[in-house]
């Protein structure tokens, strides 16, 4: 055997190293999605505050938005709330989807901490929320005007994150829907 | 040192240990699930085994008791009363979770690699086997001995052993 050949396995070894390495990095809770470039599905469910008033995406009247997914039991939402506010003040369109909650718990909650949703979802047994492959609270989901998914992101949406993965897309998105 | 400070330790971490392995028997989650059809069942259990909790990733949703997996869990049951195929179901549910959620992925352009490497590996094994067993039974010791001699060595031990040869004679 001659010397260089000699040296493959350690190549090998250091190429194997490097990968895992770098592999560390990743975020194991980060999945891909299925539903981004996909319409936003179809649902039937009632408004959190009117229970009388029946939804579905003919109310997102070809808006860019955000469809928020929040819970009155799930922490990291208290955090992300504030965010919320502030870019619903922005003039940013947010939808809630409350998703596996009491209706009086988050009403109450929403009354509280300011309510920046121009509607909300109430889905109490997560029937839409399977259908967004939603796995926890809070998800934001970043919908076009032609109702499809743009952008998803799993976790908190606070300033940092607006900026980085929402903020472009989303004048974008605004750009091209004034443009038609 | 601490191996002082563990030994103390030792017999509750064995009690530790033991516990840990007698939590596993008990984790399987059983929910009462009853079907229209007893037949459903089988295929109810095989598919929980082979779909992945999407929140607890290390978990199929037969052993997780996460909320979305009891969610999970209802919605794949629903889905065989409606008479959809295995296939169906876990295309249904890829929709919606993505491929993440099937624990045996399907063979496609990303995942190729996955399902032939054990192949590739043993092809590769095999054939270095074949290599070094048909190079040891071809070559007499001679020319193994001469095969790591570079042709440098080789020309200063033939002047070596000539000059020996003249000195000698």
């Amino acid at each position: 055997m001659n010397r260089p050949t000699l040296f493959i396995p350690f190549a090998l070894c250091l190429a194997l190293g490097a990968f895992l390495f770098f592999s560390l990095g990743k975020d194991p809770l980060d999945l891909p999605s299925a539903l981004v470039g996909e319409p936003f599905p179809e649902f039937a469910l009632e408004e959190l505050h009117e229970p009388e008033r029946q939804l579905s995406t003919d109310d997102f009247d070809g808006q860019v938005l955000l469809v928020n997914v929040w819970a009155t039991w799930c922490f990291a939402c208290r955090i992300e709330h504030p965010w919320l506010n502030s870019l619903a003040e922005q003039g940013v369109a947010i939808v809630g989807l409350n998703y596996k909650d009491h209706r009086k718990l988050a009403q109450d909650w929403l009354r509280e901490r300011g309510d920046p949703y121009q509607f909300s979802i109430f889905d109490p047994r997560g029937v839409l929320g399977i259908d967004l492959g939603v796995y926890g609270a809070p998800e934001t989901y970043l919908v076009d005007a032609e109702g499809i998914i743009r952008h998803r992101r799993v976790g908190v949406v606070d300033e940092r994150v607006w900026n980085e993965e929402f903020r472009d897309l989303y004048q974008q998105l605004m750009d091209d829907a004034n443009a038609e | 040192m601490p191996s002082n400070l563990l030994s103390g330790w030792g017999w509750l971490k064995q009690i530790g240990l033991l516990l840990l392995l007698l939590s596993s028997a008990a984790m399987a989650v059983e929910d009462v699930v009853s079907f229209s059809d007893e037949s459903l069942r089988p295929r109810y259990q095989q598919l929980l085994e082979e779909l992945r909790c999407p929140k607890c990733q290390n978990q199929n949703l037969a052993d997780s008791n996460s909320a979305i997996s009891q969610d999970l869990r209802a919605e794949v049951q629903r889905l065989l009363e409606q008479q959809l195929t295995d296939a169906e179901i876990k295309e249904y549910l890829k929709n919606r979770y993505s491929e993440f959620i099937l624990y045996r992925p399907e063979v496609n352009r990303a995942t190729w690699f996955l399902w032939a490497a054990p192949v590739l590996l043993v092809l590769l094994g095999v054939s270095i086997v074949l290599r070094l067993s048909r190079r040891k039974q071809s070559s007499d010791p001679e020319a193994a001995v001469k095969s790591v001699r570079s042709v440098d060595q080789q020309q200063r031990l033939d002047e070596l052993l000539n000059s020996h040869k003249r000195g000698s004679e």
